[in-house]
């Protein structure tokens, strides 16, 4: 491993289906790396700590949190953060439901409630559980073809904390676009 | 943060020979230890990446068990086919922990030596904590304990193992490969975790330079009869006050192999056999898993603040073994 040699780092990741290349502190996480370096500061920093999920982003198609991420571990990843989920002015389906449903106030955590509700929606479609797909049938919990209830979603988006109370508004507009989906 | 080293490991070899000559530490998900990092209780010299070993395949084994690589992150674990149909109680548990986000980058291996969140070891303003800083005392044991163990403690420890896939892996009677500067071994599950006795800073029998590489799971009768029960302070997104995990094999209306263990009440899942053999050749029914449950919580010594947990503990027990009936 003769690599690890200094404090700093070259890393290489294509951001929204951009390339960039940065110098980093190896102590770097990919949320400050977003936000300090390339400026994308749409990610925001609330806990720091994996509570909140205000920094959710996809890396290589699966959503994590960017506070928990060494950017240097991920070196080479295909990264997409909320600046990268509409379509030029075009907003996701997702997005345009979140501003019908009034899902947000302050908006603090609506980057990263977004891009976990899009990763939500890709994850049930491909036929992932969550916890509470065991409290239906066992059969649909082994195939994984569970219905997209307000329970499922509440689950799905338990890491994603809401401190102004728009979580029931951001369940409503996930489930009229996984229904639309259905 | 103090800086640190970091390199991605080669082979599985490469990140042992950097591990023995460095006294590095082995990271893969990093949600455990990147967050202890920033705590300051952890802060190792060199990272040594091992996420990119692939040790992430999820295989059917010759004797017809499966075989998880440690790199699997707990998200494929618990959603993989083999793992829903033939272990639906692993994938329960690991989906009952965290969150998505998390567990899309926690690994098996992972979750298997993630610390314990006692309060008093997460945060270094709290001088007392033997886990942390062996000989320094013990602040849960006189402080906020609600949460902590009734079973196997030791006056220096207090904690628990936070861990739901660990309690789900101790019925299934799970073999952890691991492999080291000695070479590989296999370590069976209630033998991988430590209790604290004289050595609270040790959570597990890891040698040094030791990494997890799979967790085997043999052939299980129980796929038709289980369930994981996470009693918490609230429905989701937190750390079991008490777990429990069950699977029966049920032949003929009668009990026939049965396991229980829980969670939230020891260092380690807490398997126990007396309650398990005091069901075996019984109808399943509620008089005998209460019977059961009783056995299961004696002997528990409760701290200053956790006392409800052997009531709850009674309770969770029969109700996993109802659920686990339906």
């Amino acid at each position: 491993m003769p690599e690890a040699e200094t404090s700093c780092r070259i890393v290489e990741l294509t951001v929204n289906g951009g390339a960039r290349r940065a110098t980093v502190d190896v102590r770097s996480t990919l949320l400050d790396l977003l936000r300090d370096r390339i400026g994308l500061t749409g990610t925001k920093k609330g806990c720091d700590h994996g509570l909140c999920g205000a920094c959710t982003v996809t890396v290589d198609g699966e959503r994590v949190l960017g506070c928990l991420t060494l950017a240097a571990s991920i070196d080479g990843s295909d990264v997409v953060t909320v600046e990268g989920l509409a379509d030029g002015d075009e907003l996701s389906a997702l997005q345009q439901a979140f501003v019908e449903h009034d899902g947000f106030q302050c908006g603090f955590c609506t980057s990263g409630q977004l891009s976990s509700a899009h990763a939500l929606l890709r994850e049930h479609t491909r036929g992932d559980l969550s916890a509470a797909s065991f409290e239906a049938d066992r059969g649909a919990a082994s195939c994984g073809r569970v219905c997209l209830t307000n329970d499922e979603i509440r689950e799905r988006m338990a890491g994603n904390i809401c401190r102004c109370g728009a979580q029931a508004n951001i369940v409503t507009a996930i489930a009229e676009v996984g229904r639309g989906r259905a | 943060m103090k800086t640190f080293q970091f390199g991605h490991a080669k082979s599985v070899d490469d990140a042992i020979g950097t591990a023995v000559a460095t006294g590095g530490t082995y990271y893969a998900g990093g949600t455990n230890l990147l967050d202890l990092m920033k705590n300051g209780v952890e802060a190792p010299d060199v990272l040594i990446d091992v996420g990119r070993l692939g040790l992430d395949a999820i295989t059917a084994t010759p004797r017809g068990g499966v075989l998880i690589g440690a790199g699997a992150t707990n998200s494929v674990v618990a959603n993989h086919p083999l793992v829903r149909t033939q272990y639906p109680v692993l994938s329960q548990a690991i989906l009952s922990g965290a969150t998505t986000q998390l567990r899309n980058m926690a690994t098996a291996g992972g979750n298997l030596v993630q610390r314990t969140r006692c309060p008093y070891f997460m945060d270094p303003a709290f001088a007392a904590c033997d886990k942390r800083t062996p000989g320094s005392g013990c602040a849960a044991r006189g402080g906020f304990n609600r949460e902590h163990a009734l079973f196997g403690a030791s006056g220096s420890c207090v904690a628990v193992h936070p861990s739901d896939m660990a309690v789900a892996l101790a019925i299934l009677d799970a073999l952890v490969h691991v492999r080291g500067p000695a070479g590989s071994r296999v370590i069976p599950l209630d033998q991988f975790f430590a209790l604290p006795a004289d050595h609270p800073d040790r959570d597990n029998t890891l040698a040094p330079a030791e990494l997890i590489v799979g967790i085997e799971l043999p052939p299980s009768a129980c796929a038709d009869h289980s369930w994981y029960l996470k009693v918490r302070d609230r429905h989701s997104y937190a750390f079991a006050l008490v777990s429990v995990a069950v699977g029966l094999d049920v032949a003929d209306g009668v009990i026939r192999p049965v396991a229980i263990a829980m969670g939230g009440v020891a260092a380690k899942p807490w398997r126990n056999r007396a309650a398990e053999s005091a069901l075996v050749g019984k109808a399943p029914q509620r008089a005998i898993f209460q019977s059961a449950a009783r056995i299961a919580m004696e002997g528990a010594e409760p701290l200053s603040q956790n006392g409800y947990k052997v009531d709850l503990g009674k309770h969770a027990v029969v109700r996993a073994l109802e659920r686990a009936m339906r």
